[in-house]
């Protein structure tokens, strides 16, 4: 796992980098996985990776945490806890009972759809989004898009790790993206 | 939707900012919504604590969270009381080696995966999701637990729906619930 260059980093991050597994040939061959599971045992290395995010956010008005399904349940929970936020999960389609508006998106091969709870957010809430990693950057846009559509303000975008090669960050269009590692 | 009697103050809150959304996933289904209780910061507070309170001087090592609901109520128990996370998920989800346990649905069946080295024999386990129902989906993780030698102490779910007997599917574990919805 390669760590951002030239900014001065976190004393934390390196225990965090180095409990992610990459796992490869998964889904597919070529493909290296991020696999988060390893720094979710680590305790240390879980708390510190939601301390980081809730020191960056507390203090700033946001009223909604936007998680995406699966592994953004796992992050955006915590994070809106300690900075007394909602949580709005976003999900695959079919997943939301009630009414939900959709967005769909477009994959390597073929296209799918995000979900979100009409009334779970209002106009002018101020948002995150979080999810594990950014690739190409396509659920993230679905997911702001979703947030944008039901009037909020998304603040910023914020995920442990980026494969910045995927340009993940210039699909956001102007959006703010935080990452606390790269991985090349 | 009643809550636990001898009640602590915090469960009406609780049970009342869960939705009943009827007719869903099909006709003649009463689907309990915990979205609206994560849409209150305080209720959501409160159901952790409760939990947190009932596990952090149990030296519980390992907090094993069903897919999806599973993973926002588990994590946050986990980091309170100093325990791993470990996602119990869907197949193929996980990659690397996984060990996996088939349980019934309703028609057919379905499978449940965890990570091989995720959880090591003689660690104290909590097996969390929002909802305990039939109780298959709990006994196939507390089986997934149970093949690696841990302990599972307790399973902790936020509902339960009483008339559907998943307590006595669990092999005499214990389960912990803050709301029964009759």
């Amino acid at each position: 796992m390669a760590v951002r260059e030239g900014k001065e980093q976190d004393p934390r991050i390196p225990r965090i980098a180095s409990s992610i597994r990459v796992v490869p040939d998964f889904p597919k061959k070529g493909i290296m996985f991020q696999d988060i599971t390893t720094l979710l045992l680590d305790p240390k290395a879980f708390k510190d990776t939601v301390d980081l995010f809730v020191e960056r956010y507390t203090g700033r008005d946001i009223s909604v945490v936007a998680g995406v399904e699966a592994r953004g349940f796992i992050f955006g929970p915590p994070i809106a806890l300690a900075i007394g936020a909602k949580f709005v999960p976003l999900r695959k389609p079919k997943k939301l009972p009630g009414e939900v508006i959709s967005e769909n998106y477009v994959l390597e091969y073929g296209t799918d759809c995000l979900e979100m709870h009409v009334g779970a957010v209002q106009p002018g809430e101020r948002a995150l989004v979080v999810d594990d990693l950014v690739a190409t950057g396509g659920t993230l846009c679905a997911a702001i898009s979703l947030l944008e559509r039901a009037g909020a303000e998304v603040v910023e975008c914020a995920c442990v790790i980026e494969l910045p090669e995927l340009k993940g960050r210039e699909r956001l269009n102007g959006k703010y993206i935080y990452i606390l590692m790269e991985s090349h | 939707m009643a809550s636990d009697g001898a009640e602590d103050h915090r469960l009406p809150r609780i049970a009342s900012s869960i939705r009943v959304i009827p007719d869903f996933p099909k006709p003649g289904i009463l689907f309990q919504d915990i979205t609206t209780l994560l849409l209150d910061p305080e209720a959501f507070k409160d159901t952790i604590d409760m939990f947190v309170e009932r596990y952090r001087d149990k030296e519980i090592s390992v907090v094993a969270g069903i897919e999806a609901r599973g993973f926002i109520f588990g994590p946050p128990i986990a980091l309170a009381i100093g325990a791993k996370f470990v996602p119990m998920r869907k197949p193929k989800k996980l990659p690397g080696e996984v060990i996996s346990e088939e349980y019934s649905l309703e028609y057919g069946t379905d499978k449940m995966e965890m990570h091989v080295g995720a959880v090591q024999a003689g660690d104290r386990a909590l097996v969390i999701d929002d909802l305990i129902a039939t109780g298959g989906t709990l006994a196939a993780a507390m089986r997934l637990l149970d093949r690696v030698g841990a302990e599972v102490v307790e399973c902790a779910c936020v509902i339960e729906l009483p008339e559907l007997k998943g307590r006595d599917k669990l092999g005499g574990r214990p389960l912990f619930v803050l709301v029964k919805a009759v």
